[in-house]
Parts: structure tokens; C-alpha cells; sequence
């Protein structure tokens, strides 16, 4: 068990949560990849916080303000993508173009 | 954690393995029910890893906060939207998703280099793990980490009141609110379109 072992599963993670939040359609599935992102940085800041700093575990801190975070983005991206969803009647990516043009 | 370190290393394999597949999963599923519930998945693997991390407290958080509030809220919110519908064929969309992966799998093999080729500065014996990560984590919030400690809350209760203007139906004019005071009981019911007039746009949604 050592810290690399940690990073690179974070790495992965994060690469996971990049590629769902480009190619998926589903508005609710893009929020789940930016969960995942979040997750990853949780995971690198416990192994430093672990490995590195093991009497003063100032990661565990940053990761609870980052779930703390993580909650309300949660909380406001259903909301907007409820009112979207009133509004154009679909969750597709692609057809949210209000701002595109 | 004082178990040895076949144990740590065997047990960081299987929650490594989970949490990676599920992710794939949640990624790469077309259901997204089953996409939802795979989430869950991972983020209790993650607690898992954080226990194996010495950090209890923060596997239990992991767990409340995200398989209680955010894996439920995810789920509630497919419910409300789940119009089944066949999302649009896009003409070379596979180009997109073959450079999209192939972006990130460099950008994983960027990561990878970067990890395993960096001399971290570790002592070679086992980190020595302070006895009660609770009260640590309690003294840290209100000594020197106070102001981000209050700033939490407040930025929470500026998401719940955002969720809650965001989410709710359009408001409309005056002049309807009057016609509609009869109905409208109390003083704390927002004025808030009527269920029919707000249905009228949205009946195609409600046939099927």
C-alpha cells in the first residue's frame, strides 16, 4: 500500500468522470461524471494526507469541505437541470443550445 | 489501520477493481437507473479506501453525505425527468467519442509518468497514525479553519435557497395571483403558477 498506488487510481478515476462529462447526452449522467471527478480529488488529497502528512491530517479537512462543496453543486445543477427540463422538455445535451448561437 | 500489509495490499485490489469498474459502468451504461445505482457503488468503495487510509471519519461522511443525499437526490432527480426518449442519431459521433477517449487515455498516461517517475519524500517506515482523528479534525475546524468552517454553512444555505428558486414553477402576474387568492390559503404559499395553467405547456409530456 503505498501513495503511488493511491495517485493512480485517482488518475484513473478522474480520466473516467472526463470522458463521461464530454460524451455523454444525458444531463443527469454529466452530473454523476463531475461526482466522480470530485471523488478523484478527494482520494489524492486522503493519500497526501495519509502518506505525507499523518499528524496534522489537514486533507481530511479539504476533503470534507470538498464533499461539503460537492453537496450544494449537487444540489443546484438537479435544480437547473429540472427547470431545463421544463422548459425544453429533454435532457439532451445536445439540444441545449440557448446560449450557443 | 493495523491490519498487515498482505491484507492492505489485497483489500486496496478489490476496492481498486470496484471502483474502477463501476465508474466504467456508470460512464458507459445506456440505462442510467443502473448507471445511478452503480454510483452508489463507487462511492462506497471510496469510503472503503478512505478506511484503509486511516480515516474513519471521513469514510462515515463519504457514505452519509453521498450515498445518503447525493446518490438519492441523482436518483429522484431521474425519476422527475425520465422521459423515455431516443436521443437523436448524431453522423460521426464515434469520432467524437474515439477522440475524447483517446485524449483522455494520454492524459492518464501523462498522470501515470508523472506519479511513478516523482521521488516522493516518504520515510520508509509505516506513517505513524495519530490515535484519534475525530478530535483532531474538531480542533482544526475551530482553531484555524473557522472561517472556512462558517463559510460552509453559509454557502450551503445559499444552495438550498437557489435549489429552491431554481426549481420551482414561474411566477406569474399579479393579476392572476389575485384572481387566484381564493385558493391560495396560507401567507407562506409562494405565488406560483396553478398546476393546469403550468400543465397546458407540458401536456405532450404527460400523454406518453
Amino acid at each position: 500500500m503505498q501513495l503511488q498506488y493511491c495517485l493512480i487510481l485517482a488518475a484513473a478515476l478522474f480520466c473516467i468522470g472526463i470522458y463521461g462529462l464530454i460524451t455523454s447526452r444525458n444531463a443527469v449522467r454529466v452530473l454523476m461524471s463531475i461526482e466522480l471527478m470530485l471523488n478523484a480529488v478527494n482520494l489524492n488529497l486522503m493519500g497526501f494526507s495519509n502518506f505525507l502528512d499523518p499528524s496534522a491530517i489537514k486533507g481530511q479537512i479539504f476533503t470534507i469541505f470538498v464533499i461539503t462543496v460537492a453537496a450544494a453543486e449537487a444540489a443546484v445543477g438537479l435544480a437547473i437541470i429540472l427547470a431545463i427540463y421544463r422548459n425544453r422538455e429533454t435532457v439532451d445535451m445536445e439540444q441545449f443550445n440557448l446560449l450557443k448561437w | 489501520m493495523t491490519l498487515a500489509e498482505g491484507v492492505q495490499i489485497v483489500s486496496f485490489g478489490i476496492l481498486a477493481v470496484m471502483v474502477i469498474g463501476s465508474a466504467l459502468g456508470v460512464v458507459l451504461l445506456s440505462n442510467i437507473v443502473y448507471s445511478a445505482f452503480l454510483l452508489g457503488g463507487v462511492f462506497i468503495s471510496i469510503a472503503g479506501l478512505y478506511v484503509l487510509l486511516n480515516a474513519e471519519f471521513v469514510a462515515a461522511a463519504q457514505v452519509l453525505i453521498y450515498v445518503g443525499a447525493i446518490n438519492v437526490l441523482i436518483l429522484f432527480a431521474i425519476m422527475l425527468v425520465n422521459k423515455r426518449e431516443d436521443f437523436s442519431r448524431i453522423p460521426r459521433r464515434w469520432i467524437r467519442q474515439g477522440a475524447t477517449a483517446v485524449v483522455c487515455f494520454g492524459l492518464f498516461a501523462l498522470l501515470g509518468t508523472m506519479i511513478l517517475i516523482t521521488p516522493w519524500s516518504l520515510d520508509p517506515t509505516s506513517p505513524a497514525v495519530i490515535e484519534n482523528a475525530i478530535v483532531e479534525i474538531g480542533k482544526h475546524f475551530f482553531s484555524d479553519f473557522l472561517l472556512p468552517f462558517e463559510l460552509a454553512s453559509v454557502l450551503l444555505l445559499m444552495a438550498m435557497v437557489g435549489a429552491i428558486i431554481l426549481a420551482r414553477r414561474d411566477i406569474i402576474p399579479e393579476a392572476a395571483i389575485a384572481r387566484d387568492r381564493e385558493t391560495v390559503s396560507t401567507s407562506l404559499t409562494l405565488p406560483e403558477r396553478p398546476r393546469e395553467i403550468a400543465s397546458i405547456g407540458s401536456s405532450s409530456a404527460k400523454e406518453q
